[in-house]
């Protein structure tokens, strides 16, 4: 499967240059007049800018317990054990966080886990 | 029925006619159409409302995707039932052999399948926690002994998939 990638994220970055000319001084040398160092106000893409996500995995009380605990050891090559506590905590709790960062990611887990038929959703922190 | 691995495949044996007859309603009982509760089942949104614009994208890009990737895995199935076709008078001690490579078509049929008529029926946590509810007396109770029996077979192939990993790929 496939995921068309989000569009202008990364494209934003840009930079704005703040120049001029300053005077500097010097006891031991003659006055000169240099160019002002570049400052560049480099201005965060938006995907730095963006907060993270999480991946959610709601309860569903028709998918197996081991079925489940088969595709989170499948999609985040968690180990059985770390698969079946967050498979537990969706049974116990109705949701677990399985995963959090960046949101092209989290989106592609997402689409791998509703390709298995779990009800999972993303969700921006905070 | 019997159920075991031999070699590459999975082998359901001794299936009588009625349970015969489950296996081959896999596939149609996979198909969402016509049931709203179904269809937003199987393609529920990624995320909340408020993020209008995922939804949107994924309506558009990943939604035609995963009706593709459901519907090749209920054909797989249903070729694989096709050796359950044939002369009824025969059906007594039919046996089912499924590659072990269609493993995991089969658990995508059968989870689409059991989450389809539990949206159908709307059964509740506590009936689909009744493993034992006897006899069946309604097309309700059939439904549910449905689900329970896919269930069942997902268990077994499940069982099978963890103790070969890698045998079930392509």
């Amino acid at each position: 499967m496939s995921w068309q990638p989000r569009r202008g994220s990364a494209e934003v970055a840009q930079s704005e240059r703040s120049e001029g000319a300053i005077s500097i001084s010097n006891q031991n040398a003659n006055p000169a007049t240099v160019e002002a160092p570049v400052i560049e106000q480099e201005t965060r893409s938006e995907e730095d800018l963006d907060l993270p996500w999480q991946v959610i995995v709601h309860n569903d009380p028709v998918n197996l317990m081991s079925y489940v605990t088969m595709v989170f050891q499948r999609v985040f090559g968690y180990p059985r054990e770390k698969a079946e506590r967050h498979m537990l905590e969706v049974h116990h709790k109705g949701r677990s966080i399985l995963w959090s960062g960046m949101r092209e990611r989290a989106e592609l887990y997402v689409q791998q886990l509703h390709g298995y038929l779990l009800l999972a959703t993303l969700e921006k922190i905070g | 029925m019997e159920i075991c691995r031999r070699e590459d495949k999975l082998e359901i044996s001794e299936l009588d006619p009625f349970l015969a007859e489950l296996l081959r309603q896999i596939p149609a009982s996979a198909n969402p159409e016509g049931t709203p509760t179904a269809e937003q089942r199987l393609f529920s949104p990624p995320a909340g409302p408020r993020e209008r614009e995922i939804c949107a994208e994924w309506k558009l890009y990943v939604q035609p995707e995963l009706r593709r990737l459901f519907r090749t895995a209920t054909e797989t199935v249903a070729a694989d039932l096709e050796q359950l076709s044939g002369n009824e008078k025969t059906f007594a001690n039919r046996t089912l052999r499924i590659p072990a490579k269609h493993a995991d078509a089969w658990l995508s049929a059968l989870n689409q399948a059991r989450l389809v008529i539990a949206a159908k029926y709307n059964f509740t946590d506590g009936e689909l926690c009744d493993h034992y509810r006897s006899p069946i007396g309604s097309r309700r109770d059939l439904s549910l002994f449905q689900v329970n029996f896919y269930g069942f077979l997902q268990e077994f192939i499940l069982r099978e998939v963890s103790d070969c990993p890698g045998k079930n790929s392509d």
